[in-house]
């Protein structure tokens, strides 16, 4: 018999649950830093779509070709809504490392709100343009690359609602314990960064 | 209560402790078909799903054999021929070597070898291995629908004109088989990282280890590229967009670079695992120190950084540029450097050693010997010159399986044998396990190695018809994969037969100096009944380790001494 089998057969039940949540405690940082690797790997998806862009746009004559213009001021919007969200979001951060978990949970109920904006403000920009995905290879790779990042955004809130419902309890969420909202932020600026890009490559490039 | 009075061989008396450890003491057989976050319960759970597609593939390729026998396409129907062509090469690629090595291997091993109890996330773990089954019902579907018959490469305009919906299952399923490769290679990067007992340094790391690092590496960053390549191709069999299509604006080359990007990388996803096998066992079974331990470890990091930018030598006829061809080809032939460093590190080990040789050591040193082979004319290829000629030719072809059934195959036959009696518990049969290994080694060469001067000839590779004048040496080939197939039945006897009834194995019938030896076979739930202890590195054979008799000398005595000498 080890020395560990004698500890944990004489735990109570209380002290079992302190150990639970020691046993809890230990691998947070595990999922943080599973949590960048992941990123990392998926910003390779991104990267895939954003190379394959340049060289279609590298090989056509007119770029964006006729009939597929984009417009800029509801995307610019968008942008701007998209970009302020991280700082909000952010606010939420501070707050439960204040251990303010209400305040925390109207910033993400704020995120929400702006993701939520976001997507409808998308959703309307593919209703009003006059060209669909079949229609040549820049309308392929303008929705594609829209939509995927929409999914990834979309992603993000039901991440966001997943802290709201979870915060419910109280204690869940504390000063010193709360990876769930710190990955949450992490993932909620990733997506931010490749709107970025994203909104660089196919509205501003497309300019020029 | 102090361990150093425990008997080694019983397991621990009392009932698991309630709390977090919700777990039987020992696993039922049930056990392994359900849904369950022991890696060492994962590892086996990939390696026996991988095989059970390993012999699918297998006869897949014995009829293709048997069509290949005759000029004329008389045993199959030409589409059937397609469909077994793709899919036998998908198989084995995202079936079996990369879940048997990588998933099976991996999961097994890695914990066991850094004294870790468990992977560092065992859901995501055990997600990833559920993803695999899935992937087998989307190929399934798939050949519901008539499979997908555009070859393993599935290049567009091919892919996107023969049956779409084959084509698109196929495609979710290597999506589904992607999406596990990631998240197992997460989990195994966070696992040595995180998770190495503290007494172990890195330079003590088990070279397996060290090239589960660079395979993680490498499945991480190229994955996602293939991913976003099948994506597009979906959406463009299915959807009607324009990306692979030339009249919308779209370019077939933008497909092959995103496939390839990833495609190449996973020939070393394929061999990087199990050229840290080959250092297990060299080493264990010369009963000498590995040579070259810190060349070994960091060749595998420096084949997966190099490995990431040659991918274009898969397409020197696809009009790539001359200066993209240059380049290529000087990366490719800097990738043999470091496999070089691996290959002599080997030989130098195996050199002078007290040898064993056992199953294990038979096959190391057979996928020395092939996977040299398949080296060299992979050097013949990364030569655009030579290439232009011998591209889509059954040199490839030879190539290829050299490196894959001569390199990858053997390896994980000899891990099989190497780990059986710790993963069962049960010794196998060295009788049988030489057999097998005549019967490979002999099958293996009959089968690919005729394929080189086929293609040198010009035969073109997949089809089923060809010119009568390579009849000859086609029948060779095809008697050869009949002794491959014929040559699974001894393993298959000797696995099934061992595993039920074989003898006990203890702790460490090889003499071993990794940790996972250290334990129980097969190892206990939570794999380390007590601590580990790493009392020795993990090739110190020969090497007495625990006494320190002799002062250490620093280079300038030394130097001071043999001038006195001299004097």
């Amino acid at each position: 018999m080890t020395a560990i089998d004698v500890n944990d057969n004489t735990l109570n039940p209380s002290t079992a649950t302190t150990a639970a949540a020691a046993h809890h405690e230990e691998h947070e940082d595990y999922r943080l830093l599973g949590l960048m690797i992941f990123l990392a790997s998926e910003s390779l998806m991104f990267i895939g779509l954003f190379v394959s862009y340049l060289i279609y746009r590298g090989a056509a004559a007119a770029w964006p070709p006729e009939e597929t213009e984009v417009e800029l001021l509801l995307p610019a919007i968008n942008t701007i809504i998209l970009v302020s969200s991280s700082f909000v979001i952010h606010m939420g951060d501070v707050a439960i490392k204040k251990n303010n978990v209400k305040e925390m949970r109207a910033w993400y109920l704020g995120t929400i709100l702006m993701g939520l904006i976001f997507l409808g403000g998308q959703v309307y920009e593919y209703l009003s343009l006059g060209y669909g995905l079949g229609t040549n290879v820049f309308s392929s790779c303008f929705y594609v690359m829209t939509g995927f990042h929409g999914l990834h955004v979309f992603v993000g809130v039901l991440l966001m609602l997943g802290v709201l419902w979870r915060s419910r309890r109280p204690g869940h969420y504390h000063a010193t314990k709360h990876t769930g909202v710190e990955m949450t932020e992490i993932y909620w600026h990733f997506v931010d960064v490749i709107w970025i890009i994203l909104f660089l490559l196919l509205y501003i490039l497309t300019l020029f | 209560m102090t361990s150093a009075q425990l008997p080694l061989e019983s397991p621990p008396a009392t009932p698991p402790p309630s709390g977090h450890h919700n777990h039987p003491e020992k696993w039922e057989w049930y056990h392994y078909f359900l849904y369950n976050v022991d890696h060492k319960v994962i590892g086996i759970q990939y390696l026996v799903t991988a095989f059970f597609f390993y012999l699918v593939a297998g006869l897949m390729a014995l009829f293709m054999r048997a069509e290949l026998a005759t000029p004329n396409p008389d045993v199959l129907d030409p589409n059937v021929y397609n469909t077994l062509l793709t899919n036998h090469g998908t198989m084995m690629i995202f079936f079996w070597v990369v879940p048997a090595a990588i998933g099976g291997f991996g999961n097994y091993l890695v914990p066991l070898m850094i004294g870790a109890k468990d992977m560092a996330f065992p859901n995501l773990n055990a997600i990833a291995f559920w993803l695999n089954p899935i992937a087998g019902i989307f190929i399934g579907i798939s050949f519901y629908f008539g499979g997908a018959q555009a070859g393993w490469t599935s290049y567009p305009p091919l892919s996107l004109v023969t049956n779409n919906l084959g084509q698109s299952f196929w495609i979710l399923t290597l999506i589904t088989v992607g999406t596990s490769s990631i998240l197992g290679a997460l989990n195994f990067l966070v696992t040595i990282y995180k998770l190495k007992i503290p007494d172990m340094r890195w330079d003590e790391l088990p070279l397996f280890c060290w090239a589960m690092v660079a395979t993680s590496l490498l499945a991480l960053f190229s994955t996602p590229v293939l991913a976003i390549g099948l994506i597009l191709l979906f959406f463009d069999i299915n959807f009607g967009t324009g990306f692979f299509r030339p009249e919308m604006g779209g370019d077939v080359v933008v497909y092959q670079h995103l496939f390839w990007f990833y495609s190449h990388p996973a020939v070393y996803l394929m061999i990087l695992p199990i050229f840290g096998v080959m250092s297990e066992i060299v080493s264990t079974h010369s009963r000498k120190p590995i040579f070259g331990y810190k060349a070994i470890a960091y060749s595998s990091l420096a084949i997966c950084l190099v490995g990431l930018v040659v991918w274009v030598h898969h397409m020197f006829t696809s009009g790539t540029p001359a200066w993209m061809r240059m380049f290529f080809s000087i990366a490719t032939l800097i990738v043999a450097v470091p496999t070089g460093v691996k290959v002599f590190s080997w030989v130098a080990t195996l050199w002078g050693g007290k040898i064993r040789l056992v199953t294990p050591l038979l096959f190391a040193v057979g996928l020395l010997a092939m996977f040299v082979f398949g080296g060299l004319s992979g050097v013949t290829l990364g030569t655009p010159a030579f290439d232009l000629h011998a591209h889509d030719t059954y040199y490839v072809v030879g190539h290829f399986h050299y490196v894959l059934f001569g390199g990858s195959v053997f390896g994980l036959y000899g891990a099989i044998y190497h780990w059986f009696p710790k993963i069962t518990g049960h010794m196998y049969n060295e009788t049988l396990g030489r057999i097998h290994f005549g019967l490979t080694f002999i099958g293996t060469n009959l089968t690919f190695l005729p394929m080189h001067n086929l293609g040198l000839a010009g035969m073109p590779r997949r089809v089923a018809l060809y010119d009568p004048q390579f009849e000859d040496l086609n029948k060779l080939c095809t008697y050869g994969s009949m002794i491959l197939g014929v040559s699974i039945l001894p393993f298959l006897i000797n696995m099934i037969w061992s595993w039920g009834w074989g003898e006990p194995a203890p702790r460490n019938p090889w003499r071993a100096l990794t940790l996972e030896w250290q334990t129980t076979s097969p190892p206990a739930i939570e794999n380390f009944d007590e601590d580990p202890i790493v009392w020795a590195g993990p090739y110190d054979y020969g090497i007495d380790t625990q006494s320190f008799e002799e002062e250490e000398l620093s280079v300038d005595e030394m130097l001071a001494e043999v001038g006195q000498e001299m004097k």
